[in-house]
């Protein structure tokens, strides 16, 4: 069996080409056939959900749905994939609340819906009586072993409490009393979450960052590790979605947003948002969608105030810290002259029509030899000026020599 | 008589009640509910128009293209715009990966156990007993096309991914097109993934499809509904915009009717908000209220002309006039599988059409003012965004789901919804698991996430930072 720093640098370095899943399988095997790991029982809710991190990890299955079933997790309720409908299906949850009391795991997708005491969304049923997510996940967590929250709904709320937040869209850790493993993104790549599932079965509790996201996915921002990064230091930037250069200036979150899909990639590598020309739109972020919003726009003109406190899923201050991070690195941008006029400008090819006639040509040639003459003159300038920092340079060692008493302080 | 009620029916997206009233062995009467309620239309208030796209398809992550298609056409109207011939075919190749990918999906993850014995562990146990009609060896090989299945639907996904960036959730659609650019190496990927699938359908969703045909003929005739089909079209062309699937209405298996947007309308009578009037999707108030009396869903009751309607491959495929077997549970199943061939075949005439390294789109600003409508057939039917610009931002959106047609509870006049409708006279064999009660059911692909209709409130006070 990997020990975990491999297991961690295994799950950091992902092949163009591979899912993790393809790596993952085999180590589990091994360790199943040592007999290390049992498979873990697991309860998954579907709240105040589109589905889309069901869709997402059945996109990550390779080979099958069925393999990551059968070797890693014993998934005991789905409605998804349950075949069972009702109470059949219900009679799950709690045969494992009572069996496995303390050893299983919670896993939810979708945010807890807390308007009108949680009845914007009902789960199930028990003995005739609507249960709803709020209650159920209150219920379930606090006998659970880990309780898990993938995608940005159930992490920190997500789109479905966007401002005004109408069903009043909470995340998971805001209702539960207890640790709340973050793996978010709209929706969670599928290798974030499968990468999690085997780092809780093999190793335990992952390093998580002050979000409890684990820090081998979510440890450094998409502009760190960015492909268009070069473009951003040389000051080359899209006028528009699709356009050669850093997407910074068309509204790219990757610099407040903490993710490794430049890495990774989506959809077994084929593509990602900024390689296609879209930007980033820090779907993994606390604050998405509302601190991220305009898409389209660097800095964000956000409607939701904080007078009307309308994120208290996350707590204004998270928003202000989301503004506030965007802003800062475009004021440092500023200054340290990364952006300059380029932002302003934008990049545009140098446009060069042919001269049409001699007398164009001619006053082209002009402008050219006095352009070559105003170089000239710039670095003549600046030779001199070497020339007398060389020359101070000098006097100043000589000095230093003739008094050599300030070197240690005597 | 018994009363029984299903909660939750499981394999459908997000929560579904359903109650039913047997009697002699025979469904009586039926009522639908959903109930997650989320309210997205309202969050699109005061946003900037060009986010649309972005923030509408986060309400579903198994169609999330096809709400993305729709808020583009929205804003090609209020902006006044077109996309460019590469970048409308680039769309309808998303679209198409993603309706694929759809329906292998409902087929393989969702509808199959209905039919076929499952592996014996958890999820797929505990399961009904009884009538699973084919034999070992057939099970077994339906059981082996499943693994088939995900990966196949997952290639699909592959394939979206080639021009949308990411999938669940592409994120590349503008309203003029899309930003990824139409290379050569991502055209021939998409076109090898495309000849994979198609082969595939051809050889084994079909035939599975066919297999389960064979074995449950009863199928034909159990859910069938009245006939009233509606679909608005989808896969516009480039510069005509005359699409592949053209739009239309059908009264009782009748004739093709041109579809008029202004007949329809929304009954709340029996959902979760507030009064009791119908509403045009252009206009109208409501606010959510879970204790009202009678009210069982946070679905609304859209109706066409005041009737109800059914959308998806079936309704297409009768609209095209290319099927008229009948309106049954079989008959959902199998024109979804032929119309994953269908849309196969059209994104490879597509592909062809491409001009590589052409502009795939057009950059644009947005409007201060400006009204716009965009209708597009998703996956599971009818698929309708309205939205109105004002002083540069969104004013009001409103947005009409597939799923809010089929699974919509009863009207202002006590008729009943499409599935509703579809359930009686069902038969039950057993009232406990009541297998039958769930396979009319899935045979709609039924999308909660989608169809909670959302609401429409007065404009919420915005401060601009």
């Amino acid at each position: 069996m990997l020990s975990r720093r491999e297991f961690i640098q295994l799950c950091m370095s992902a092949t163009v080409g591979m899912s993790l899943t393809e790596y993952l399988i085999p180590v589990m095997r091994s360790a199943f056939a040592q007999n290390k790991i049992t498979k873990a029982p697991v309860i998954w809710l579907e709240l105040g959900s589109c589905t889309g991190e069901s869709v997402s990890l059945q996109n990550a299955i390779n080979p099958s749905l069925e393999q990551l079933l059968s070797e890693s997790l014993d998934i005991r309720y789905h409605w998804l994939i349950n075949v069972a409908s009702g109470d059949a299906a219900t009679q799950a949850i709690e045969n494992t609340l009572k069996e496995e009391a303390g050893n299983f795991w919670l896993i939810v997708e979708g945010s807890v819906m807390t308007a009108d005491n949680g009845r914007y969304n009902e789960i199930f049923m028990r003995n005739g009586q609507m249960v709803t997510g709020l209650a159920a996940v209150k219920e379930i967590a606090a006998k659970a072993k880990y309780v898990i929250a993938v995608g940005d709904c159930a992490a920190f709320g997500g789109p479905a409490a966007t401002y005004p937040n109408p069903g009043g869209a909470k995340g998971v850790w805001e209702v539960v009393n207890k640790q709340v493993i973050n793996v978010p993104g709209c929706p969670s790549h599928p290798d974030w979450m499968s990468g999690t599932f085997t780092h809780l079965l093999l190793y335990g509790l992952p390093q998580l960052d002050s979000y409890n996201r684990p820090l081998l996915f979510f440890g450094k921002t998409i502009h760190d590790l960015c492909q268009r990064r070069q473009q951003f230091e040389d000051g080359i930037f899209a006028d528009f979605p699709g356009d050669i250069g850093c997407l910074y200036r068309v509204g790219c979150k990757g610099p407040v947003t903490h993710a490794d899909c430049p890495l990774r990639q989506w959809n077994h590598s084929v593509n990602w948002p900024v390689k296609a020309g879209a930007p980033c739109l820090g779907c993994a972020s606390p604050h998405f969608p509302d601190g991220m919003m305009p898409f389209y726009n660097h800095l964000p003109d956000i409607p939701t105030s904080f007078a009307t406190l309308n994120i208290k899923k996350i707590s204004s201050g998270l928003v202000a810290f989301g503004i506030g991070g965007v802003g800062t690195h475009f004021a440092v941008a500023v200054l340290k002259k990364r952006i300059h006029k380029h932002y302003i400008k934008g990049t545009k090819p140098l446009e060069t029509l042919p001269p049409e006639t001699l007398e164009q040509a001619k006053q082209e040639l002009n402008e050219l030899t006095k352009q070559k003459n105003a170089l000239l003159s710039i670095t003549t300038k600046s030779d001199v000026k070497q020339a007398l920092r060389h020359r101070k340079w000098w006097r100043r060692k000589l000095a230093e020599f003739l008094n050599p008493k300030d070197k240690d302080g005597e | 008589m018994t009363k029984k009620t299903i909660f939750p029916v499981s394999r459908v997206h997000e929560p579904l009640r359903v109650d039913v009233e047997i009697q002699n062995g025979q469904v009586v009467d039926a009522t639908v509910g959903a109930t997650l309620f989320r309210g997205f239309e309202n969050m699109m208030i005061g946003r900037d128009p060009r986010d649309a796209a972005l923030l509408t398809q986060r309400i579903c992550g198994i169609c999330s293209s096809a709400h993305a298609i729709a808020a583009a056409l929205a804003l090609q109207q209020a902006f006044n715009l077109q996309p460019t011939p590469n970048g409308q075919h680039l769309m309808n190749l998303i679209f198409a990966a993603d309706i694929i990918q759809n329906h292998i999906r409902h087929f393989y993850v969702l509808a199959i156990y209905d039919y076929v014995k499952g592996p014996n562990m958890p999820p797929y146990t505990p399961r009904p007993e009884g009538d699973y009609r084919l034999p070992e060896k057939r099970n077994a090989e339906l059981l082996s096309h499943v693994k088939e299945g995900l990966l196949k639907a997952m290639r699909a996904h592959e394939m979206l991914a080639l021009f949308g960036a990411k999938i669940p959730m592409q994120q590349t659609i503008l309203v003029t097109g899309v930003t990824e650019q139409a290379t050569v190496d991502r055209i021939s990927a998409y076109a090898s993934i495309l000849h994979e699938l198609m082969e595939w359908v051809e050889k084994v969703y079909l035939y599975d499809v066919a297999v389960l045909a064979d074995y449950y003929k009863d199928y034909y005739t159990i859910g069938s509904s009245k006939g009233n089909m509606i679909s608005h079209g989808m896969f516009p062309q480039p510069i005509t915009g005359r699409r592949e699937y053209s739009s239309g209405v059908m009264f009782a298996k009748g004739e093709v009717q041109p579809l008029d947007i202004n007949k329809i309308s929304e009954d709340i009578k029996y959902s979760w908000y507030q009064g009791d009037t119908m509403q045009r999707p252009q206009e109208g108030t409501t606010i959510p209220d879970r204790n009202k009396a009678d009210a069982y869903s946070w679905v609304k009751a859209p109706r066409y002309a005041g009737y109800a309607f059914e959308g998806g491959p079936l309704a297409r495929a009768w609209l095209s006039g290319k099927y008229q077997r009948g309106t049954g549970v079989m008959d959902r199943i199998i024109t979804r599988a032929q119309e994953t061939l269908k849309i196969c075949q059209l994104a490879e005439e597509w592909l062809a059409q491409l001009s590589p390294g052409g502009p795939t789109h057009t950059p644009y600003t947005s409007v201060m003012q400006g009204e716009g409508i965009g209708l597009t057939d998703a996956m599971r039917g009818g698929l309708g965004h309205w939205l109105r610009i004002k002083d540069g931002k969104i004013d009001h959106y409103q947005i009409i789901t597939p799923t809010t047609w089929t699974f919509s509870p009863r009207d202002n006049q006590g008729q009943r919804g499409p599935v509703e409708e579809a359930l009686l006279g069902t038969p039950v064999a057993n009232t406990e698991d009541l297998v039958e009660v769930g396979r009319v059911i899935r045979s709609f692909d039924p999308c909660f996430t989608c169809a909670v209709h959302m609401i429409d409130a007065p404009e919420i006070p915005t401060m601009i930072i």
